[in-house]
């Protein structure tokens, strides 16, 4: 009897054997040899994950309890690979030429690169892929357990199997599934372990089943009998639940995390699909050939009660073929180890890619560049995912406690991932999908899951309390857990696919048609739709008909003589070539492209490589990458240009404030000049008679008096123009306050007339017709008042008639008051007509003797009251308006 | 010593001034308002003093003098440039244009005497 020391060493040796294959492998790809790597045989081994440690052992357990219906776990696939090929194809280009790294990221990326999306697949794939973790630790640990039962020697079962299997499987993932960043995510010493795994268990089934039929039963025609005679010969298929286990299967085949990332992200070329295409199918027939010989063998030759499961191993076990256990042993080992490392894989790209990166990257914004370290961050939070999911499997098989539950979980797990079927078939095939759809159709597909087989499927009472599987909750019969909408009697399996799968459908198609996609998305979906005309893989180059001089003469242009030159000889003493023209090793040539990128980027650069290797024409998604880049410098540039214009437009600014200032100042200067002026006048006078007052004896009383006159004359003058100064400063500062208040207007002119004609003697004749007057104004009455005192003291002062009269003639329109005063003069001359408002602009002789501060003064107390004041010519005399709304609002 | 002293200025209690000041010591003086007019005035009167105002209605003072310079026949007229602006630039201006003495509002009686007399002296 092996012994469990034995077994242990047996499985390390057979660990270190597969990380011997996959190491070679890693070199053999790094040195570019990797032709025989991409060889479609291995690829079809690498699709022999979906052959878990769960079908190695449970399809002959499957088949002594419910007859053949484990052949439909074999058919979806196969069903697949046949009938749907061109999907496949489809799903694989698309794989291809998108650089697609995992399911999230395909949806992510149809759907307008949506991380919520993104995030939406990864949850649901951790939460569907954990328990099959924990099912492949569960079936090594039994199958250890076994062994264990068999040995002679009396030890137990070692404690922590599950743990030490899930650590060595951490490990194994971590170094050869994270050896590259490349943007191919392929992995070639992972393939390679994984063929060799497929062999070795394809092998153990093949041998057990020829030893069980040729060996115990002693040949195919006893074994036939034996079958007839066993209870599986009367089992009748059930063709709603093969259909239902079918479709299911066939749709995990395509969505679960572990066979997309074989299948799309591992594919090399067409020639591999289509190799697989038939060789897959008959791998998986030969998995299941010896499967229903070795349960009825097994049912008839071990001891009742003995677990169906197990019957691959306790088998030759009880028939002491120790050789053969062992084989079987190391078969159940590899389903399940490789399947785990896989799914690690997808599973970790998926949490690394849509959630930890993202929180990273978040968290770094603002800090640095991320140009440098990033390599490393991705390979840690890679390498952290990885261990993560492995852990959750493990604290998963531990907290279920390994029971029957985990029996069922695999097609609850299959019924989860294929939520994400129609939103992938729908991306790939219907333009009209959207993002708003396809989270529609996920969140309805996993709550329906959730609801009606995931929580129902741990085991009674959690979550969901028993009492609703009978009465519905809130006694909601309709929303019975295991019969929605009423449709009781259905096998549970059945009945949540029907539904979960349904709602999903409906949702997505319903939202989809009701939301209108982002650019993004329509372009996104127009090159997942298009990508049938434009095959070939976009990141990798065939290698030798590259130029490495042509290469060289570019890498020098772009990077410089020096530079170029040192890149070049480095890879050439790399490849031990003599020299510095290294091959054009793809290796090499990626290489190559990452070092231009820093200079030109990424997109650019792989469009020149591919140039000049040839090995391909530049693609349509190339050249769309090419744009990208240069959108963002024309972005970039756009950007500069806005900036140099509002610094053109803010110098203009200055510019223009500065002449502002100048004109001003020199405004400024002349207005002081103007006082000046208009001060020293008058104290010129009063300083020389009051000089002649004082020096000159004998003066007349009369000119006494007059002298005296003059300066007190002059004294008023000087108190009227500081009065006017100070007026009209505070009126253009804007400091007056409006003493608003109501009065009419023929009152106001009354005064205004009174006041400015006071002491004029009757000479000057006023016509006013009072029945216009007869408006209520609401305004400043004072100032509104000054101006017309102004304005008729003005027309006394200058209008040169010898019979001067002045017409006032007012009327209204819409609110506003018009109010023209026309004197019979001989009016303001055209050149003198923009002047007369301005300050000082005293444009007659000087017989008025005012400052030319009263216009100014009038056109700003108008302003305040929210009205004009103009000069209108062709009138015969001078002539102005005012012109002003009749009820000022109080609150300007 | 007197003569013929001619005012051009518009302010008239300037004038009134100037004349009493004037009169008073035995010159005769005219007095003229207008700007545009002013230099025909000057050729015809043939003043010995000239006082002129900077700023006259029509025409201005510097402008005045500017032409006065330019002919022979009051090239070397002793004129007296009244400002009421009193900046120096108004000074520079005046000397520019060929003042002879440049005095800035308001002045005192005997500033105004002094100067004529120095004026018609020289």
């Amino acid at each position: 009897m092996t012994t469990l020391n034995g077994l242990a060493a047996i499985s390390l040796t057979y660990v270190a054997l597969l990380f011997g294959v996959a190491f070679f492998a890693e070199r053999a790809a790094a040195r570019g040899q990797v032709n025989w790597l991409r060889a479609p045989v291995i690829y079809t081994l690498s699709l022999s994950i979906y052959c878990t440690g769960w079908t190695f052992y449970g399809a002959v357990g499957s088949a002594a309890r419910s007859g053949v219906e484990y052949l439909t776990i074999y058919l979806g696939p196969s069903l697949v690979m046949v009938g749907w090929w061109w999907i496949l194809r489809r799903l694989v280009r698309i794989g291809r030429s998108q650089r697609i790294t995992s399911v999230a990221d395909l949806i992510s990326s149809r759907y307008g690169k949506s991380n919520l999306l993104g995030v939406a697949v990864t949850i649901l794939a951790v939460v569907g892929t954990t328990p099959y973790i924990a099912l492949q630790l569960q079936s090594v640990t039994l199958s250890v357990d076994v062994f264990a039962h068999f040995d002679d020697t009396g030890t137990h079962t070692p404690p922590n199997t599950a743990f030490w299997v899930a650590a060595g499987l951490a490990v194994f993932t971590v170094i050869f599934g994270t050896r590259t960043l490349d943007s191919s995510e392929r992995h070639h010493g992972v393939v390679m372990a994984i063929a060799v795994e497929a062999v070795v268990k394809l092998t153990a089934l093949l041998a057990v089943g020829s030893f069980v039929v040729w060996g115990l039963a002693g040949g195919v025609p006893e074994v036939l009998e034996r079958i007839d005679a066993s209870p599986m010969g009367e089992w009748q298929i059930n063709g709603g639940r093969w259909a239902g286990l079918m479709l299911l299967s066939a749709a995990a085949f395509l969505c679960l995390p572990r066979m997309f990332q074989v299948l799309v992200v591992e594919n090399d070329s067409d020639t591999q699909l289509r190799t697989a295409a038939w060789a897959f199918p008959l791998y998986l027939m030969l998995m299941s050939l010896f499967v229903v010989p070795i349960a009825v063998v097994g049912m008839d030759l071990l001891p009742e009660g003995a677990n169906p499961d197990l019957f691959v191993l306790t088998l030759p076990l009880s028939q002491n073929a120790d050789g053969l256990a062992l084989l079987v042993f190391l078969g159940g080992f590899s389903s399940a180890t490789s399947m785990v490392i896989v799914a690690a894989i997808a599973l970790s790209t998926m949490v690394s890619n849509h959630i930890v990166m993202p929180i990273w990257l978040e968290l770094r914004r603002g800090t640095a560049s991320v140009s440098g370290d990033v390599r490393q961050v991705v390979l840690l939070s890679r390498r952290l995912s990885i261990a993560g999911v492995l852990l959750l499997g493990y604290l998963y098989y531990a907290l279920s406690g390994g029971g029957a539950a985990l029996a069922t979980i695999g097609l609850v797990s299959f019924t989860g991932v294929a939520q994400v079927l129609p939103v992938m078939l729908g991306g790939i095939f219907w333009r009209g999908a959207t993002r708003a759809g396809a989270f529609a159709g996920l969140t309805f597909g996993f709550v329906t899951w959730l609801y009606t087989l995931y929580i129902p499927s741990l085991s009674g009472g959690v979550l969901i309390p028993d009492n609703w599987f009978i009465d519905g909750p809130l006694g909601l019969g309709w929303l019975r857990p295991e019969a929605l909408f009423g449709i009781a009697g259905l096998d549970p399996l059945l009945h949540a696919v029907f539904w979960s799968l349904t709602l999903n459908t409906i949702a997505f198609l319903a939202v989809s048609m009701a939301s209108f996609p982002s650019p993004v998305e329509r372009l996104q979906a127009a090159q997942f739709l298009a990508v049938d005309a434009a095959p070939g893989g976009a990141r990798s180059w065939l290698a030798g008909s590259a130029q490495t001089e042509d290469l060289m003469i570019m890498a020098q242009r772009i990077l410089g003589a020096r530079d170029a030159q040192a890149v070049f000889a480095r890879e050439a003493s790399r490849q031990g070539v003599e020299g510095d023209l290294p091959a054009p090793t793809p290796d090499f040539l990626q290489r190559l492209e990452r070092e231009l990128a820093g200079s030109v980027g990424a997109a650019t650069a792989h469009a020149m490589v591919g140039q000049i290797t040839g090995g391909m024409s530049v693609s349509v998604e190339d050249l769309m990458a090419v744009a990208d880049e240069s959108a963002q410098l024309m972005e970039y540039s756009a950007r500069l240009e806005t900036q140099s214009r509002e610094i053109s437009r803010t110098a203009a600014e200055l510019r223009a404030a500065n002449e502002k200032l100048t004109r001003l100042s020199v405004q400024k200067d002349a207005f002081l000049s103007q006082i000046s002026h208009e001060l020293r006048t008058p104290m010129t006078s009063i300083r020389a008679f009051s000089e002649i007052l004082r020096d000159a004896d004998g003066l007349s009383r009369a000119d006494r008096n007059r002298y005296a006159s003059i300066i007190h004359d002059e004294a008023i003058r000087l108190t009227r123009l500081l009065d006017d100064l100070l007026d009209l400063s505070v009126l253009e500062n804007g400091q007056v306050n409006l003493n608003l208040s109501e009065g009419r207007l023929t009152d106001v002119l009354d005064r205004a007339v009174a006041a400015a004609l006071a002491d004029e003697g009757g000479h000057m004749r006023v016509h006013r017709r009072h029945k216009d007057e007869q408006i209520r104004l609401f305004t400043d009455l004072e100032r509104l008042s000054q101006v017309f005192i102004n304005l008729i003291a003005n027309a006394r002062k200058y209008c040169d008639a010898a019979q001067p009269e002045l017409t006032i003639a007012a009327n209204t329109q819409d609110g506003w008051l018009k109010l023209d005063f026309i004197d019979n003069g001989s009016g303001v001359g055209p050149e003198a007509r923009d002047l007369i408002f301005e300050k000082f602009a005293r444009v007659s002789d000087q017989k008025a003797g005012g400052a030319g501060l009263g216009l100014a003064i009038c056109r700003q107390i108008v302003a305040r009251l929210g009205g004009e004041i103009s000069y209108i010519p062709e009138l015969g005399g001078a002539a102005f308006r005012v012109k002003l709304p009749i009820r000022q609002d109080s609150t300007a | 010593m007197s003569g013929k002293v001619l005012l051009i200025e518009d302010e008239p209690n300037i004038i009134e001034a100037i004349k009493f000041i004037l009169s008073r010591e035995g010159w005769q003086v005219h007095a003229h308002s207008n700007g545009e007019t002013a230099v025909q005035t000057v050729r015809d009167r043939t003043p010995d003093v000239l006082i002129l105002d900077a700023m006259l209605p029509g025409r201005s003072g510097y402008d005045i003098l500017r032409e006065l310079r330019e002919d022979i026949s009051t090239q070397s007229l002793p004129i007296l440039m009244l400002t009421a602006r009193g900046q120096t630039k108004d000074r520079e201006m005046a000397e520019r244009a060929g003042a002879s003495r440049f005095m800035t509002k308001p002045f005192s009686n005997s500033e105004v005497l002094d100067a004529v007399k120095a004026l018609s002296g020289a």
